[in-house]
């Protein structure tokens, strides 16, 4: 495989799973090999249906994954998958097992998963989910899934910019209002409880129905009500219904050109943050390239200078050198 | 070095065939993890082709194979040879496991570039693979 920048864009385009991993890889990594490639193939993005799926730990998510790649294949469909996992925070290594569930799936050539874990990089998770996102969808995937244990800001973040957004629990995690993390319920356009076959699914049914319907008392006039939804994935049961809400879901976004709204918020996102990564840099690296800079350093040290007066002053200094 | 710093070695960790010991497995996953590397787990039950499509999807620069119930003749040439078909023969292939020392040569033969005998210590498998990747990284930056 011809590694560079031009081979892989074309690979991309032509469908190779390969150049598209290789793609992935080199902007997953900050390789600047990615930023051309994907600048080549990026006219050829935005027509996906990316769906987000989030949930505790244990609700099950890669399994329904799996089975909505099933019935997605069923229907026609080109299917890619972004499994994130977390890192761990003291090595910065991970294990990522979500594919395990998924593995029936991997002579499928028309499938394809990628496994990601949260690194902890610059920039967050979101970029480098973003980034993988864009290449599934130049790559003509008809459904792009994208799995994370949905909690922190980044997550938030992919879940809630995705055109449809599945927040999936389980009955017997305990306090079922815990199960859903605050901000889930706000984004969420599916709801699911999983093994619902399991104790405690009328329960935790119940809760969710109510906190529903509590949230469409507060945004009256909404033109699609959140389904909730009951799977027993490794059953494969209640998966058909699901597609079809996800499928509804699409149309609808398509009807009321929502779709595009949401394809151009993830792009504003996207620029606006890498603006912040590259701003930040280029400030920080002028920063430490200033002799005054250590002499702050060392008032911030000795408590002579509070910090925030700290970065006040010294960015006072930076902005009159650039003027 | 290269001038971007978010490399990371991407280790996929596979079980073939109707092989169902998963004890080793799962120690070597957590030290490699603990060693910084990304580890991705196939599962069980996979067949060679299967775990080439997926060393291809998650573009790993590492392939281990564990291997306890003596078929490692019958896959691991397999997997090699998938591997190379699909593009991907440039991935490092290396196995663990129970291997007679006899069948050593003709894994060796197959592609197998390295294997780990019973015994071996985790920490001899992860300075064997930051050894291969430092090395991996300099050729790369010597090309750039």
């Amino acid at each position: 495989m011809s590694q560079t920048p031009l081979a892989i864009a074309r690979g991309v385009l032509a469908r190779e799973i390969g150049a598209g991993a290789r793609l992935i890889r080199w902007l997953e990594e900050g390789d600047p090999r990615g930023r051309e490639a994907l600048a080549a193939v990026y006219p050829h993005t935005g027509r996906a249906h990316l769906i987000g799926i989030t949930g505790p730990p244990g609700a099950g998510k890669s399994t329904l994954t799996n089975a909505l790649i099933s019935e997605q294949r069923k229907r026609g469909r080109r299917v890619g998958v972004i499994a994130v996992d977390p890192s761990s925070p003291f090595s910065g290594g991970a294990v990522l097992g979500d594919r395990v569930r998924m593995q029936q799936h991997a002579l499928d050539e028309g499938v394809f998963i990628r496994s990601m874990g949260t690194r902890g990089q610059l920039g967050g998770l979101s970029r480098a989910t973003f980034d993988a996102i864009l290449v599934q969808d130049a790559m003509g995937y008809d459904v792009v899934i994208v799995e994370t244990v949905g909690v922190g800001q980044d997550e938030l973040d992919i879940v809630s910019l995705a055109h449809s957004t599945v927040i999936v629990s389980v009955p017997g995690l305990g306090d079922e209002v815990q199960a859903i993390k605050a901000g889930l319920l706000e984004v969420g356009d599916l709801f699911v409880v999983n093994k619902a076959d399991r104790d405690g699914s009328e329960q935790i049914l119940r809760q969710l129905e109510l906190m529903l319907h509590l949230r469409e008392q507060t945004r009256p006039n909404q033109d699609w009500t959140p389904p909730l939804l009951r799977t027993v994935a490794l059953k494969n049961e209640g998966v058909e219904a699901l597609v079809d809400a996800l499928d509804a879901h699409h149309a609808l976004l398509q009807r009321t050109g929502a779709f595009t709204v949401r394809v151009q918020e993830r792009s504003r996102h996207m620029f606006l943050g890498l603006l912040r990564e590259q701003s930040a840099a280029r400030i920080m690296a002028e920063a430490m390239a200033d002799p005054a800079t250590a002499v702050v350093i060392l008032a911030v040290d000795a408590g002579t200078l509070d910090p925030y007066s700290a970065a006040t002053q010294l960015l006072w200094r930076l902005s009159l050198k650039v003027g | 070095m290269t001038q971007f710093s978010n490399r990371r070695l991407r280790v996929l960790l596979a079980k073939l065939g109707m092989d169902t010991h998963t004890i080793g497995v799962t120690v070597i996953a957590h030290a490699l993890r603990d060693a910084g590397f990304e580890v991705i787990f196939t599962g069980l039950k996979q067949t060679p082709e299967m775990v080439a499509n997926t060393a291809v999807q998650e573009d790993v620069d590492v392939i281990g194979v564990s291997s306890l119930s003596a078929a490692h003749l019958k896959h691991l040439p397999k997997l090699a040879e998938f591997l190379r078909a699909k593009g991907a023969g440039d991935k490092l292939l290396i196995a663990g496991g129970v291997v007679p020392f006899e069948d050593i040569p003709l894994l060796e033969q197959a592609g197998v570039r390295k294997i780990f005998t019973m015994g071996t210590e985790t920490r001899v498998i992860v300075e064997y693979l930051k050894t291969w990747w430092e090395a991996k990284l300099a050729a790369e930056a010597r090309d750039a």
